[in-house]
């Protein structure tokens, strides 16, 4: 009874140090002196590497998404007549929902899992000791770049698939079951709403994207250096991401839906 | 190991590209304004009653589109619809006494303009007015009014009957 309390209580205490060291972590990122010169190179290497790597896939998957959900759309909004209703069907769930959130799964999975695969091989091969060594802060060096690439790329790549799921719509909706092109236009234009839908949605992928780059980064610095340890730290880093991603998603549109 | 300034490149592409979504969304998608007005003649018509209809609603004939509806006003004196239509440049042998209404796409659809031709040797051009004109068909003053006239006759019966 005592030991299973205890055993409880280890684990609490566990937990929470797991997330002071993630804030520690969060706070040296946030904190350390830029030096602009040296880091601004490393930080767009790691957008070609985080974001513009990412955006094959992105595009693919948004254009299939937009198709997949027209065409769902349509058998559905047939049965009332009110097929004309494709486009803001369309628009609104893409750039409030799925445009932020498929967009954070997806990259969580292609770049949140290598950044802690490379992080943690970084650690276990003791690349980041000798740095520290030769008194280069890894921190600054490694971490920060990396984070502050994939919070750079996450908006750029959550606009790209708005924009690709919504001419994927198109295609299904006027090139392949003939609805008006003007009304499928106006109808969209006149529902979606530029601040509360499209800016809304950057801004959920903006949290999005600090909250994937953080766990995926502090997965990586605090993996185990053995091969098991980097395997666990990589499933880890997905899996909280993605919990993440959907747990912050309720909690952001219940307070942009209310008005903050 | 890709040079720098390869890198940077594709980096400057890649913000391109999602700028461009972004435009993408703001002007199609959330229809703040319209950007880019394409090629063709405005004209205008009064209408007693506009209806739901929509900024960008299709203007047909025979049920081909031949523009859209650009603008919607109040006129301050008259208190009637001033709907601004852009015809394609395409279309320019309409005839000018061809009259103008306002349809229903089914029965719960969006309205759009019907443009009917008639056989006058002037065609309309930028700014000109098309006359005759059909306010939109409310649906629900139909059923108020069909619903009025079966009170109506049931009371006469009643009367009838004594």
């Amino acid at each position: 009874m005592i030991a299973s309390i205890t055993a409880l209580g280890r684990l609490g205490i566990n937990e929470l140090r797991e997330f002071g060291k993630a804030g520690i972590l969060l706070y040296q990122v946030l904190c350390c002196q830029p030096n602009y010169r040296k880091s601004i190179p490393l930080t767009l290497q790691q957008v070609y590497m985080e974001g513009v790597l990412s955006l094959l896939i992105i595009i693919v998957s948004g254009l299939f998404i937009g198709m997949v959900v027209a065409l769902q759309g349509y058998h559905t909004l047939a049965k009332f007549g009110a097929a004309q209703q494709l486009g803001p069907l369309v628009a609104l769930s893409v750039t409030r929902e799925l445009g932020p959130v498929v967009t954070a799964i997806l990259f969580a999975g292609r770049a949140g899992s290598a950044l802690t695969a490379e992080i943690g091989l970084m650690k276990a091969t003791e690349q980041l000791s000798s740095m520290e060594m030769m008194a280069v802060d890894p921190i600054r060096q490694i971490i920060s770049p990396r984070f502050w690439g994939g919070v750079f790329s996450m908006p750029l790549l959550t606009l790209v698939f708005n924009a690709m799921a919504i001419y994927g719509a198109y295609l299904v909706g006027v090139q392949w079951l003939g609805l008006d092109t003007g009304v499928f236009w106006s109808n969209m234009q006149d529902s979606v709403d530029f601040y509360a839908d499209v800016i809304n949605g950057i801004i959920k992928s903006v949290v999005f994207g600090i909250v994937v780059t953080w766990i995926a980064v502090y997965q990586g610095y605090n993996a185990k250096p053995t091969a098991a340890g980097i395997a666990i730290a990589t499933t880890h880093s997905v899996v909280y991401a993605s919990l993440a991603i959907l747990g912050l998603d309720f909690i952001l549109t219940a307070m942009m839906i209310r008005g903050w | 190991m890709i040079s720098q300034r390869f890198i940077e490149s594709i980096v400057g592409l890649f913000v391109l590209i999602a700028m461009l979504a972004l435009l993408v969304l703001a002007f199609k998608v959330s229809g703040l304004t319209s950007f880019f007005p394409g090629k063709g003649f405005t004209v205008t018509a009064y209408f007693d009653d506009a209806g739901q209809l929509k900024i960008r609603a299709p203007v047909k004939i025979a049920g081909v589109q031949i523009g859209e509806v650009k603008r919607i006003e109040l006129d301050p004196v008259t208190f009637k619809a001033i709907v601004t239509m852009r015809i394609y440049k395409k279309y320019n042998d309409i005839p000018d006494d061809s009259s103008a209404s306002i349809m229903t796409a089914g029965l719960l659809g969006d309205n759009y303009i019907t443009i009917t031709p008639m056989y006058s040797q002037a065609f309309l051009a930028q700014g000109s007015q098309i006359q005759y004109t059909q306010p939109a068909i409310i649906l629900e003053k139909l059923i108020g009014q069909f619903i009025y006239k079966l009170g109506n006759t049931d009371k006469e019966e009643q009367h009838e009957k004594p």
